[in-house]
C-alpha cells in the first residue's frame, strides 16, 4: 500500500480552519471601523482608536486571563468580582495610609491567590469550573461590600499620577499607562501560549484532557496555573480599573465577566477549548469597543444597544464556530 | 531473540480490584528484538497486565525487572522515560495540535527556554521519515486518518528511546493496507532491537508478526510459546480453555434457503435512499429471518447505511416501506416503534452508559419504547435481565455491576441484550464483534444465527469478511460510499470474490441484471 493514499485528505481540511474565526473577527472589525469612518468624520481620528484602548485596557487584560482558562475548556466567572475586589482593597488600604507600592503588591497577590484556590478545588475535587468560580464570584463581591458599602475615593499621589499620565505623540494623540500595561500583558501572554511548555500544555488539555494525561502532561498543575493566571490578570485589571476611576466601588464591574467571555469568544477562542489566540482576544475587545464608540457617536441610540449588538454577534460567532466544525470532541 | 537476556521480566504479578482478582501470579518475559503477542479472551487480564507494567495501577504482589533494575513506575510518563512506551487502542493524541507537536509535547526541544519550533518540526519529519510516512507535520492531527494518527502515536512512543514498545490493539480500527504498513514498521523496529508487546484479537495477525505468544486466561498464566510451535487451533483452545468448534458448527447448520425467506412482503424495503456527503442512493430489501451482510472497507459507507435505517441520520431522498406500507424513518424513535434496533459500532461513545448498571443499560431501550412514565416493574426487569445474562453468558453475572467494570466483549453483549429485550423485528449490528475475543465472537455469531432462525431480520456489518460470509444470506457490498453490488451468498461467493468486488466494484452490472 502506498503511503500517499493514507495521507490524502479532503481539500477543505487544508483551509486554515483554526484561523478562520480570527479572520472573521478581523474582517468584522474592519467593516465596523469602515462604517464609523464613512458616517462620522471625526471617527477617522487616531485618538478614537486610542480611546477605545484607554477605555477598555482593563477589559483586555482580564480577557487575556480568560483566554487561558477557556483554552483549557474551563470558564472563570469570578474575574469581574475579583477586579472589583482588587480595586476596593487598594482604595481601602490607601485610605488607611499604607504606602502605594505595598498596596500594589498586596492587591496584586489577592487575585492570583483566589485563582489558585479555585484551580485547586477544580482539580483536586473534580468540581465543575462553572460552579467553583461562581462561588469565587460571590465571595469576592461579598468581600467588596464587607470592606465598605460605599465607594472609597483614591487620592494617593502614585494612583493619580498613573491615572492622569499621558504618553503621547507630537500631534496630541495619547494613551494612558493602562494601555501600555495591557499591551505588555498581551505580549507576554502570546509568548507564553506559543513558546512555553505551559502554553502548549494549555492547548493540549483543551484538545483532549485524557490524551494529555496519557501523554504524561501535568494536567493538574496546568489547570491550577490557568486559574491563577486568570486571577492575576483580573487583579491587574482591577488595578487598572482603579487607575481609571480613582476609586474603589463595591458594585463596579458587575457582570463584567460576561463581557470578557463575549470578547474572548468573539475573538475566535472555542468555548470547548483547544483553539484560539490572544491576538483574537485583542480583536474581540476592539470589536466591543468599536460598537460602544459607534453608539456614542450616534448619540441618539440608547447605550443598551451595545448589549443587543454584542448578543447578536456572540450568537453569530458561536454559530460560525459550529459551522466550520472546530470541535474536536 | 538473539539476545538470551530478557529486557523485561515480570514475576509473580498479582492484582485485585474490589470483587475481582484481575491477575494471579502471572509471569511474563520480553526479549529485545522480538514481537511478543499477549493473547487471551476479554477479561483475561491483558489490559491489567499492561497497566500494571506502565504504572497506571500498582501491583499487589510480584516483581518487575527492566534491564537490571527492579522498577515500579508511578505512571505512563515515568515508564516512557525509562523506555517503556505504550500506544493504546484508542489513539491518544490531542486532535487540535499539529502532528509535530503531538510527537514532542511534554519534551519539546527548547532554546533559551522557549519551544524551538523549527527543531520540533525538523525532528518530527526525521522520525516520520524513519517510519516511511511523508505527511505535513504542521497540520493538525485531526486532519489525518486514524491509521496515520496511530503511526504518529508510535512515532511519539519510539522517540523516547524506547526499549519496550507496547501496542495495545493497534490494528482494530485499521484496514488491511494500513495493517500491512503498521507491520512493516513493527518489523523494522524489532530489527532495531526494540522489544514489542503486541495485543490483538486478530489471530491471523499474530501468526504473521509475532515471534512468541503468551496466553492468559481468567487472570492466570496459561503459558509462553514460540509462535511456530503453537498451531492456531491450539492457541484458541488455550485461550478459552476448552475445545471450541462453535465456529465450525455454525457453518454446518442447515440454513433456510434465501428463496424461501424472500417469499412474501419484505420487512423493510428502501429504494434510492441517499444522504448527501454520506452515502449515494441505494436500494435494499430485508425480509424477516434474513441476515443481510454489509461488506466494505472502513469508511466505505457501511455505518452511514445503518444510521439511515435507524433514522439516526435523515435521508435526503428515497422511499422506505415497512411491511409493504410506506413508512418514515426520520428519527430513532420512529425506527424503534417500527421494530428496528441498532447496536452502534462505537459502543463506548454511542451505546453503553458506563456508570449505569448492567440492568439499567439493558432495560434502557425497552423503557424508552414504553415511554418514561410507564416504569417497567422491578420483577419484570429482573426476569428479563436474568434471562439475557444467562442467554448471552455475560460475565460477571451481576446485574447491579456498573457496566464500566465489564470487559469489551461483555459490554457488547449488554448492548445486544438491550435491543433483544425490545424484541425488534430488524436488528442492525454494526461491527458487533470488533475488539472482542474469539469466544465472545463465536457466541455473538451463534446468537445472530439463532435470532434469524427465530424470524428476526438482521443487518450485519463487519470488516471481517469471513464473518459476513459465514452468517449472511445475502451480501451488499459498499465501496466509496456507494452500494456497488448485491450478492446472493451461495456456493459461488467466497471471500476472494467479495474482496474483488470491494476492490474494483465490477460486480455492479452483473448484480443489476
Amino acid at each position: 500500500m502506498s503511503v500517499s493514499s493514507l495521507t490524502t485528505r479532503p481539500s477543505w481540511a487544508k483551509l486554515p480552519r483554526r484561523q478562520m474565526p480570527v479572520l472573521a473577527t478581523l474582517a468584522l472589525l474592519l467593516v465596523m471601523y469602515g462604517i464609523g469612518v464613512s458616517q462620522y468624520q471625526a471617527f477617522s481620528n487616531v485618538q478614537v482608536i486610542f480611546n477605545i484602548f484607554i477605555d477598555n485596557g482593563f477589559l483586555l487584560v482580564i480577557a487575556v486571563g480568560m483566554t487561558f482558562v477557556i483554552l483549557t475548556g474551563g470558564i472563570d466567572l469570578s474575574v469581574g468580582s475579583v477586579a472589583a475586589m482588587t480595586a476596593m482593597v487598594s482604595a481601602w488600604l490607601l485610605q488607611s495610609g499604607l504606602p502605594a507600592l505595598l498596596v500594589l503588591v498586596i492587591a496584586l497577590l489577592i487575585g492570583p491567590l483566589l485563582g489558585f484556590l479555585m484551580g485547586c478545588a477544580i482539580h483536586f475535587f473534580d468540581i465543575q469550573p462553572f460552579i467553583v468560580t461562581l462561588a469565587g464570584m460571590f465571595f469576592a463581591r461579598g468581600m467588596c461590600t464587607f470592606i465598605s458599602n460605599a465607594s472609597i475615593p483614591i487620592t494617593d499621589g502614585f494612583w493619580t499620577t498613573m491615572s492622569q499620565y499621558r504618553i503621547g505623540d507630537p500631534r496630541g494623540n495619547f494613551v494612558s499607562v493602562s494601555v501600555i500595561v495591557a499591551f505588555v500583558v498581551v505580549l507576554v501572554a502570546a509568548y507564553v501560549l506559543a513558546y512555553t511548555r505551559l502554553g502548549r500544555n494549555v492547548y493540549a488539555i483543551g484538545g483532549n484532557p485524557q490524551s494529555a494525561l496519557l501523554m504524561g502532561l501535568p494536567l493538574g498543575r496546568t489547570r491550577i496555573a490557568v486559574y491563577t493566571i486568570s486571577g492575576l490578570c483580573a487583579a491587574i485589571g482591577g488595578i487598572l480599573l482603579s487607575f481609571y476611576t480613582l476609586s474603589g466601588a463595591p458594585l463596579i464591574a458587575v457582570g463584567m465577566e460576561l463581557d470578557v467571555i463575549a470578547a474572548v469568544v468573539i475573538g475566535g477562542t472555542v468555548l470547548t477549548g483547544g483553539s484560539g489566540y490572544v491576538f483574537g482576544t485583542v480583536l474581540g475587545v476592539l470589536v466591543l469597543g468599536v460598537i460602544q464608540t459607534l453608539i456614542t457617536f450616534d448619540g441618539s441610540l440608547n447605550s443598551w444597544w451595545t448589549k443587543i449588538v454584542i448578543g447578536g454577534l456572540l450568537f453569530a460567532f458561536i454559530l460560525l464556530q459550529r459551522l466550520i466544525g472546530i470541535r474536536y470532541k | 531473540m538473539t539476545d538470551s537476556r530478557p529486557v523485561l521480566t515480570m514475576t509473580g504479578i498479582s492484582k485485585s480490584f474490589p470483587g475481582v482478582r484481575a491477575l494471579h501470579d502471572v509471569d511474563f518475559r520480553l526479549f529485545p528484538g522480538e514481537v511478543h503477542a499477549l493473547m487471551g479472551e476479554n477479561g483475561a487480564g491483558k489490559s491489567t497486565l499492561i497497566k500494571v507494567l506502565t504504572g497506571v495501577y500498582g501491583i499487589d504482589e510480584g516483581v518487575i525487572i527492566l534491564g537490571d533494575e527492579q522498577v515500579a513506575f508511578s505512571g505512563p510518563m515515568q515508564a516512557a522515560g525509562a523506555g517503556v512506551s505504550t500506544v493504546y487502542q484508542e489513539v491518544n493524541l490531542c486532535p487540535n495540535l499539529s502532528v509535530a507537536e503531538n510527537i514532542f509535547i511534554g519534551r519539546e526541544p527548547r532554546r533559551f527556554g522557549a519551544v524551538h519550533w523549527a527543531e520540533v518540526r525538523r525532528r518530527a519529519r526525521a522520525l516520520l521519515t524513519r517510519l516511511d510516512l511523508d505527511i505535513d507535520v504542521t497540520a493538525p492531527v485531526a486532519s489525518y486518518s486514524l491509521a496515520v494518527q496511530q503511526m504518529v502515536a508510535i512515532a511519539r512512543a519510539i522517540d523516547v528511546r524506547a526499549q519496550v514498545l507496547i501496542l495495545d490493539e493497534p490494528t482494530s480500527s485499521l484496514d488491511a493496507g494500513e495493517v500491512e504498513q503498521l507491520f512493516r514498521i513493527m518489523r523494522q523496529l524489532r530489527d532495531e532491537g526494540i522489544a514489542i508487546l503486541f495485543v490483538t484479537h486478530f489471530l491471523d495477525q499474530v501468526y504473521r508478526i509475532a515471534d512468541r505468544i503468551t496466553v492468559l486466561r481468567n487472570g492466570t498464566l496459561v503459558g509462553e510459546y514460540p509462535t511456530a510451535e503453537l498451531p492456531q487451533l491450539a492457541l484458541v483452545e488455550k485461550m478459552i480453555g476448552k475445545d471450541l468448534d462453535v465456529l465450525e458448527r455454525i457453518e454446518e447448520q442447515p440454513r433456510p434457503e434465501l428463496a424461501t425467506l424472500e417469499e412474501g412482503t419484505p420487512f423493510v424495503e428502501v429504494s434510492q435512499l441517499s444522504r448527501r456527503g454520506a452515502v449515494a442512493p441505494f436500494s435494499l430489501t430485508i425480509h424477516a429471518g434474513e441476515v443481510v451482510g454489509l461488506a466494505g472497507l472502513l469508511g466505505s459507507g457501511r455505518t452511514e447505511v445503518a444510521r439511515l435505517f435507524f433514522g439516526a441520520d435523515r435521508a435526503d431522498h428515497g422511499d422506505v416501506a415497512v411491511s409493504g406500507e410506506p413508512a418514515s424513518l426520520r428519527n430513532p424513535v420512529q425506527a424503534i416503534n417500527q421494530g428496528i434496533g441498532f447496536c452502534s459500532e462505537n459502543r463506548r461513545a454511542e451505546g453503553i452508559i458506563p456508570d449505569l448498571t448492567v440492568r439499567e443499560n439493558m432495560i434502557l431501550a425497552m423503557q424508552a419504547a414504553r415511554g418514561w412514565l410507564r416504569r417497567i416493574p422491578r420483577r419484570r426487569q429482573d426476569e428479563l435481565v436474568d434471562k439475557y445474562i444467562k442467554a448471552l453468558s455475560i460475565r460477571p453475572a451481576n446485574p447491579d455491576m456498573p457496566v464500566r467494570n465489564l470487559s469489551g466483549g461483555n459490554q457488547q453483549k449488554v448492548l445486544l441484550a438491550r435491543w433483544l429485550i425490545t424484541e425488534p423485528r430488524l436488528l442492525i449490528l454494526d461491527e458487533p464483534t470488533r475488539g472482542i475475543d474469539i469466544g465472545a465472537k463465536a457466541e455473538i455469531q451463534k446468537l445472530v444465527v439463532q435470532l434469524s432462525d427465530g424470524g428476526m431480520a438482521v443487518l450485519f456489518i463487519s470488516a471481517e469478511l469471513e464473518e459476513v460470509l459465514r452468517l449472511s444470506h445475502k451480501i451488499a457490498v459498499m465501496r466509496d460510499r456507494e452500494m456497488v453490488a448485491h450478492l446472493v451468498n451461495d456456493d459461488t461467493v467466497d471471500a476472494d470474490r467479495v474482496m474483488q468486488t470491494i476492490a474494483t466494484g465490477t460486480q455492479r452490472e452483473e448484480a443489476n441484471q
